[in-house]
């Protein structure tokens, strides 16, 4: 009989486990929200960080991948920012502190220090189970974030922004959002970074779409080239409501984000779209789960990555459709632009089918820029790098020109070309 | 204007020479047709001229107002005046016509020095130049080429054309896939940009499209070499009698 010796840990490990140390007495939460702290991180140091042999971190060993942890630093200075789309209310988390103020009529807002504070949220931190270290991290450090319910009927006729910006150490921050039946609303969730120093940002937004709702969430990811941002996006969909999901990871030397979602009402369509680019170094996992539990639900999921230099790209795309969810459609499509030699992506698509009438289906590409497209632009006088970006832009514009809002599409291209002039 | 030296060249990926020392001149103000049978070289010819990294120069030279291009890129080429209508343009979904068309002419003015344009003063040449083409507002809304009809396409040619103004156009089938009607445009849309500073190679099968464009000199290339030129009425001959004689003339 052998025992099982724990591996020693990283001291990326060692570093959380002192920071929880350090921080104990001053993280917010009463005695139920603490217990639920001292739950996860103790789940967090008999696990250690997930390496590739945990299946949904197969792809993103974040025990290699995360070296360090910054120390948190309630002091670290943060400017707010103009919001993307001129008439947007917004919301401001600056450097890890949240504001309530600025919500337009018919939004109910709290911060979430608040709701830790007397304890409201204790129920809501367990993790989503054996593989959830987003969850466990995020349970364990958080400080603040904005509970937000917006009432049913109630119509918000601008995009609300949540501006979440950060300049330094850590900041772990919750979003739990509810739609009430019938509402409608846009939503911006959008990271920024300021400064190089490297941040450490876990953010986790609980979304629950009630009956006949209809919400469109942008969620924005342009943290700095050093950053680790590890994001998770859950959302629950009710009866014929439709939830139309656009990511964009513009940004951050180590990302994952993560979007589980449960359709759990009849006659709801949910809509995922993202646009993944990656460059430098860095590594960009997007890991997104969807479960049809009821029958006659639709959702689509189109991926589009761009992948330059030597960064290195993970889709992670689970469909799982239940004995009774019949008449289920569910489309999903990945499709990657590798620009380097050394550029790395892989796309890991999986669909679990236990109804037999239903439309599912699922594809990969991995292309290159077309040398025709790009000669003729250059035949046309277009030098080179800017028909490379001209054609990079096409091929995730596509994606972006599927927002209705104009003036969101114009703020989400002005991001992407922003980037690919950097990078392209 | 331009002057192609016992050019030869071959296609980069296999070898095969295609173009085997060809010599051609072409002076300010002159319409040339390139006229001979398939695979003789022509389309080849067009693609050398505006950069096309699939062939390689292998020896001789090309000349553009004195000065040998073959350094340049296909994008500097065009800046300097050189355009090719392509036999069969691309279509690039995703990139706007009229983004596209914009991002032409101001890379192409920044590369000369100039200014770039207003966007009033750009759609008031894009609305001219495209009434003259009969060519419809809801075309330009498309994406570059995408879902244009053949006639549209090679019509789209010639509106990039007339707005990029340049100084040596090369026109590769123009007429290829199109009915009378869009021959007319499309060679008017031509005979409008003659000027005695610019030059015109017009690449045809057929005498027909040089009824419209009437050119001042015609050659005959086979096997990636001319064989013969002469004035106009060297095209009726052809048109009269093949290449068959020509060509065994030549050999």
């Amino acid at each position: 009989m052998t025992a099982h010796i724990p591996a020693p840990m990283t001291a990326a490990e060692s570093a959380l486990m002192d920071a929880y140390a350090a921080q104990l007495g001053d993280l917010p939460g009463d005695g139920a929200v603490l217990s639920a702290r001292d739950t996860l991180l103790s789940e967090l140091k008999a696990a250690g960080l997930p390496t590739r042999r945990v299946e949904a971190w197969h792809y993103t060993d974040l025990r290699a991948l995360l070296r360090t942890v910054p120390t948190y630093d309630a002091t670290a200075f943060v400017q707010p920012v103009e919001p993307l789309t001129a008439g947007s209310a917004v919301l401001r988390v600056l450097g890890g502190h949240a504001d309530a103020s600025g919500a337009p009529e018919g939004l109910d807002v709290i911060t979430y220090a608040q709701s830790l504070l007397d304890g409201s949220a204790a129920g809501d931190l367990a993790a989503r189970g054996d593989e959830d270290a987003i969850g466990r991290l995020n349970g364990s450090f958080v400080r603040d974030g904005l509970e937000v319910s917006l009432a049913e009927d109630s119509v918000l006729a601008q995009p609300l922004e949540l501006q979440i910006v950060q300049s330094a150490g850590q900041s772990h921050l919750r979003f739990p959002f509810t739609f009430g039946a019938r509402s409608k609303a846009t939503v911006i969730e959008r990271h920024l970074s300021q400064g190089d120093t490297a941040s450490l940002i876990s953010s986790v937004s609980d979304l629950i779409i009630e009956d006949g709702a209809d919400v469109t969430w942008i969620l924005v990811q342009e943290q700095g080239a050093s950053d680790t941002h590890l994001g998770q996006l859950n959302f629950e969909l009710g009866a014929d409501a439709q939830f139309r999901l656009f990511v964009i990871n513009a940004g951050g030397k180590l990302v994952r984000q993560e979007v589980h979602g449960v359709v759990n009402g009849e006659g709801s369509d949910f809509k995922l779209r993202a646009v993944n680019l990656m460059g430098g170094e860095s590594h960009t996992d997007l890991t997104f789960t969807l479960g049809h539990d009821v029958p006659n639900t639709t959702s689509t999921e189109i991926i589009r990555n761009v992948v330059f230099d030597r960064a290195r790209g993970v889709f992670q795309g689970q469909i799982r459709v239940a004995q009774d969810a019949q008449k289920t459609d569910a489309k999903m499509a990945c499709n990657t632009l590798l620009l380097s030699d050394d550029a790395d992506f892989s796309a890991k698509p999986e669909l679990e089918i236990f109804a037999d009438d239903v439309q599912c289906g699922h594809g990969a590409t991995v292309i290159d820029l077309n040398p025709t497209h790009l000669y003729y632009l250059q035949a046309r006088g277009i030098p080179e790098k800017r028909a490379r970006q001209m054609l990079v832009n096409a091929f995730v514009d596509e994606v972006v020109e599927e927002l209705e809002d104009e003036a969101v599409v114009a703020a989400l291209e002005g991001i992407i070309e922003t980037w690919l002039d950097r990078h392209a | 204007m331009l002057e192609i030296k016992n050019l030869h060249a071959r296609i980069a990926e296999d070898g095969t020479e295609i173009i085997r020392g060809l010599n051609l001149t072409v002076k300010a103000g002159e319409v040339a047709a390139i006229m001979g049978p398939n695979g003789s070289g022509k389309s080849t010819l067009s693609y050398i001229l505006s950069g096309r990294e699939d062939y390689e120069v292998t020896e001789g030279d090309i000349l553009y107002n004195g000065e040998s291009i073959l350094e340049l890129d296909a994008s500097e080429r065009a800046a300097k005046g050189i355009f090719l209508a392509f036999q069969y343009p691309v279509e690039i979904p995703g990139v706007a016509t009229m983004q596209f068309l914009k991002v032409a002419m101001n890379e192409q003015r920044k590369y000369r020095g100039e200014s770039e344009l207003s966007t009033p003063d750009f759609m008031r040449r894009v609305k001219e130049a495209a009434a003259e083409l009969k060519i419809s507002p809801e075309m330009l809304k498309r994406p570059l080429n995408v879902g244009f009809s053949g006639g549209e396409k090679k019509r789209a040619e010639v509106l990039q054309m007339a707005l990029l103004e340049p100084k040596l156009c090369v026109l590769d089938e123009t007429d290829s896939g199109l009915d009378i009607d869009a021959l007319k445009i499309v060679a008017d849309g031509v005979n409008a940009l003659r000027s005695p500073d610019r030059a015109v190679i017009v690449i045809t099968h057929y005498q027909r499209l040089l009824d419209y464009i009437v050119p001042d000199t015609v050659h005959v290339l086979y096997k990636g070499q001319v064989i013969k030129s002469g004035p106009k009425e060297l095209a009726h001959e052809l048109e009269a009698n093949g290449y068959a004689d020509i060509i065994g003339a030549a050999a």
